[in-house]
């Protein structure tokens, strides 16, 4: 599921925060994006108020380790007490009540899919530390994203288990307080959450029609929206849920995520505001018939549609061409410690020296067996631990590398090059699994030069980007050379080692500021090149032009990299080239 | 614990759902791997799973539950004569998270600090011992975790030598793992070494859609009522399986049946042995299930799909998913 292109802001914004704190387990969580500070404060202290003083508020910081996650061994209280003492984590501790995710654009992909099995089971299965426990931990997740770009976002295991996606971007604090729901009123609604029948057969229904109409795929999103009319009926006072909650929740769950408009009578989304004024009087719902045309859908497919701003569709086209979100599986900060990451395998004996991670409990552990011989000596420490006993954790790296394919798709690049640049990638891809590397896919025409595919592993994903690669344009080589340096170097900062492969036939005319012209593209193209081979990232320039002219390989030198003229490439052979690249047999 | 949402009561998702009983009936089939997409229930069936399972009956108190008749464990050397009780077949989930010393067992740290003596603890691999290992989303599980997992589920037996502890026990488990392709890829090794592999999706027709946001909102409300609402249905699937167990041993196989599933086998190209015996194994328990006394051509064609899509060579470059693939050969074989 890509980014929601219609968020939640201003008063819905406080309506969301007030179901949310009415059934925080139900509807699963809010993602918030904004920037510190401001209106994103506002809105959290208004949900602490509808929360209440009594419930639990934690916040799982950035970087948490499993032990303060999930639970483990608490040290000090084990020690004290002569047996294995449980240290809750933070989601354990919080049960029952909410926590905050801030900065939750960096959350890494494993911790997210800790949490979210936590959602999903409502409880902390502990198996770690040589314990085992059962925690109850039904709680609600508060996503703080502060992503910019649009890549930038949390993780989709997390968001596909969140009710509502709110953006206080554009939104200034004051405006949030205007007709926001008390506390008061939220915590009535609270009270009748538990009195309120089951939501009628028909919303039920006209609910998972109106996701499908929008294309909703996911099945989360439709239970979700049942949820959030119950917390609305709640909300309101109502002992039974009606047709004005189904439309506040369609309006609040399902529009964020409307991915298309309904097929029939599609009207423009051009005047959004006249339409959202009144909606039209609801029909009788018909409860027999198991089809729903009348009544309730209809309703509810305008009150959709009237959330959504005009732009949509064009809005979706660029935000499925940006879908692919690179899997991160660390942040940069992490390069500094790179020495004590990676994989775990095991501990070993010895001195801890700095930079080390003492094991403690597998150093307890190995400590305790004698513990009763060395009590018969001197001394009245409770443990005895010797140098002997200490245990290092050991971590092993492999260096990942990320092959960036720069793809001409410009109108000179014919479009059979294109379709050989997505096989190399794939059968790059297919290959993967054992070498551990990573794609990425930039393709530049016109004026621009995208990052289709962000670095990933998937082949699935890279699939799909690649399927609706469009070409024609003129060749802003020296972008591409631009956004290529700007991936590599980004990877290299992520501890992984870059490797940039263009596909072009090196015929630039678009220059950098993007004016047409072959001789000021040529210069910024080779200024470019140089930038590249400066950075000292190994690459290669394929040259696919049908008749390689002598000078081709001025690119190449430039970047310092491999020059192949490959008139006649298949994806076989392109490849083939990059895995002799690889292996270090022609650089 | 919170209540099972019930196994009967997920909408659709057939062929997970019988890919799950028939690694039920047969743990020899070699473990289940589930593909798909967030939100499908992949995770509800397996362990809605646990509740529909026939007992077992195991040495009594046994840290293993081993088997009275069976090979021993480290505390029951020999079993036979034991005292036996019964207990729930064992449906253990692995999760994220979890750290090498509680899968394979390790120091009794509690043992060793008040009484200064070695003692092996077992782990999560003992506890999964005659039942079900769940690991919920495998490919973000440590690579060393998953290597050692497969070796056991394949060696049926636990080694662990650490802390100057020399162990080895018991550990025949049926391993379950389900995954979103989308995170990443399986490696194609690992991938071999699951019997059966099922791709899930969100249903798409609004029916079913309506009726899986009802049940869950039901579930949701009252765990136990709607539990207690679709126990009659559990209870009979689980008659299923037990009755199907029972009419394993005596199930035949014509030489006809085996020729029909190596003859789909090489034309689809699917690599080794392991793709035979388990499209074998796989279409006795599918006839079991189904009451029939004899496996026939057609449930093998029935099963095809399951046991050997995963064990396609992969051709990056061949938009035809590996289902439609052996669709196609198999009617090519089939129908003719």
């Amino acid at each position: 599921m890509s980014e929601a292109p219609t968020p939640l802001t201003g008063s819905d914004a406080m309506l969301g925060a007030a179901l949310f704190a009415i059934d925080p387990v139900g509807l699963g969580g809010v993602v918030v994006r904004a920037g510190p500070g401001g209106a994103r404060d506002a809105w959290t202290a208004a949900l602490k108020r509808y929360l209440g003083p009594a419930a639990k508020l934690g916040r799982v910081p950035l970087g948490i380790g499993d032990d303060r996650l999930l639970g483990g061994l608490d040290l000090s209280a084990s020690l004290a007490a002569g047996r294995a003492v449980i240290e809750r984590g933070v989601l354990a501790i919080n049960d029952g009540g909410v926590v905050i995710l801030p900065m939750a654009e960096r959350l890494e992909d494993s911790t997210a899919a800790r949490i979210a099995a936590v959602l999903d089971a409502g409880e902390v299965l502990v198996e770690r530390d040589g314990l085992t426990a059962r925690l109850p931990a039904r709680l609600g997740v508060v996503l703080l994203d502060e992503g910019i770009e649009p890549e930038e976002r949390p993780p989709t295991s997390l968001l596909a288990r969140c009710a509502f996606r709110i953006d206080l971007g554009a939104t200034r604090a004051v405006e949030l307080e205007a007709d926001a729901p008390s506390a008061e009123q939220v915590a009535a609604g609270l009270a009748g959450l538990s009195g309120l029948g089951p939501a009628p057969d028909e919303i039920v229904e006209a609910l998972c029609a109106a996701a499908a109409a929008f294309g909703i795929a996911s099945i989360r999103a439709p239970l979700m929206a049942v949820r959030a009319a119950r917390a609305h009926a709640a909300l309101h006072g109502r002992t039974t849920v009606t047709q004005e909650d189904a439309v506040a929740a369609g309006r609040l769950v399902l529009a964020p995520l409307a991915r298309t408009l309904p097929a029939e009578d599609n009207p423009p989304p051009d005047s959004p505001d006249s339409v959202s004024e009144e909606p039209p009087p609801p029909d009788s719902p018909d409860s027999e018939s198991p089809e729903f045309e009348p009544g309730d859908a209809e309703l509810l497919l305008a009150a959709v549609q009237a959330a959504l701003p005009p732009g949509l569709l064009e809005g979706i086209v660029r935000d499925n061409a940006r879908s692919a979100r690179a899997p991160r599986r660390s942040g940069s900060g992490e390069a500094a410690k790179a020495s004590q990451r990676g994989r775990p395998v095991g501990s070993r004996i010895g001195a801890v020296r700095s930079g080390d991670r003492l094991n403690l409990p597998e150093t307890l552990r190995a400590a305790a067996p004698w513990q009763a011989l060395r009590r018969a000596g001197a001394g009245s420490a409770l443990i005895r631990v010797r140098p002997e006993d200490f245990r290092v954790r050991r971590f092993v790296q492999k260096r990942e590398s990320t092959t960036i394919f720069v793809v001409d798709a410009s109108g000179s690049a014919a479009f059979q090059r294109l379709a050989e640049a997505k096989g190399a990638v794939e059968l790059l891809l297919a290959k993967a699994y054992v070498s551990r590397a990573r794609v990425a896919l930039i393709a530049f025409r016109g004026s621009t030069a995208e990052t289709l595919l962000a670095p990933t592993r998937s082949l699935t994903r890279a699939r799909r980007s690649l399927a609706d690669l469009p070409g024609g344009g003129g060749t802003p080589l020296a972008l591409a050379f631009d956004a290529a340096v700007d991936l590599a170097l980004a990877e290299k900062a992520k501890d992984r080692t870059p490797l940039v492969v263009m596909l072009t036939d090196g015929r630039a005319n678009i220059a950098r500021d993007g004016s047409p012209g072959r001789a000021a593209a040529e210069a910024d193209a080779l200024a470019a090149a140089t930038r590249l081979g400066a950075s000292g990232v190994g690459s290669a320039f394929l040259d696919t032009s049908p008749r390689p002219a002598p000078g081709g390989d001025r690119f190449a030198r430039a970047m310092g990299g491999v020059y192949a003229p490959l008139p006649y490439a298949d994806a076989a052979r392109v490849s083939g080239v990059v895995d002799d690249l690889r292996a270090g047999r022609r650089s | 614990m919170r209540a099972a949402y019930p196994f009967s009561a997920i909408v659709g998702q057939n062929e997970m759902k019988l890919s799950l009983l028939m690694a039920a009936v047969d743990p020899g089939i070699g473990g289940v791997m589930v593909f798909g997409d967030r939100g499908t229930g992949k995770s509800t069936a397996v362990r809605a799973l646990a509740a529909l399972l026939p007992p077992l009956i195991a040495v009594e108190h046994c840290r293993y539950h081993c088997d009275p008749h069976g090979e021993g464990c480290p505390d029951h050397p020999e079993p036979a004569g034991l005292p036996t009780e019964t207990v729930a077949t064992p449906v253990v989930d692995l999760p994220l998270g979890a750290t090498e010393d509680r899968v394979v067992g390790a120091l009794d740290l509690e043992h060793a600090l008040t009484r200064g003596e070695k003692r092996f603890e077992p782990g999560l691999l003992a506890r999964a011992h005659r039942g079900f290992l769940y690991i919920d989303e495998v490919n973000l599980l440590e690579d060393h975790l998953v290597d050692l997992l497969l070796d056991v589920a394949a060696s049926g037996e636990n080694v662990v030598e650490r802390e100057g502890l020399s162990v080895r026990h018991p550990a025949r488990f049926v391993l379950i793992g389900s995954g979103n392709p989308e995170e990443g890829e399986l490696r194609p090794q690992l991938l071999d070494r699951f019997g059966l592999s099922v791709e899930v999706r969100t249903p798409t027709v609004l029916a079913d859609r309506i009726e899986v946001v009802k049940r869950r909102d039901a579930f949701d409300r009252d765990p136990q009522g709607f539990v207690a609402k679709w126990a009659q249905a559990d209870a009979e699937v689980g008659q299923r399986i037990t009755t199907a167990r029972a009419r394993l041993g005596a199930m035949t196989t014509p030489d006809a049946v085996l020729e029909a599933g190596s003859l789909l086998c090489m034309s689809i190209g699917a690599d080794g042995l392991r793709g035979e015996l388990t499209i074998m194994r796989a279409a006795r328990a599918y006839a079991a299930l189904n009451g029939a006394e004899t496996v026939s051509r057609e449930d093998v064609r029935a099963v095809a799909p399951m046991a050997l899509r995963h064990r396609l060579r992969r051709n990056p470059l061949d938009e035809a998913g590996s289902t439609v693939r052996i669709e196609r050969a198999a009617s090519e074989l089939f129908d003719a």
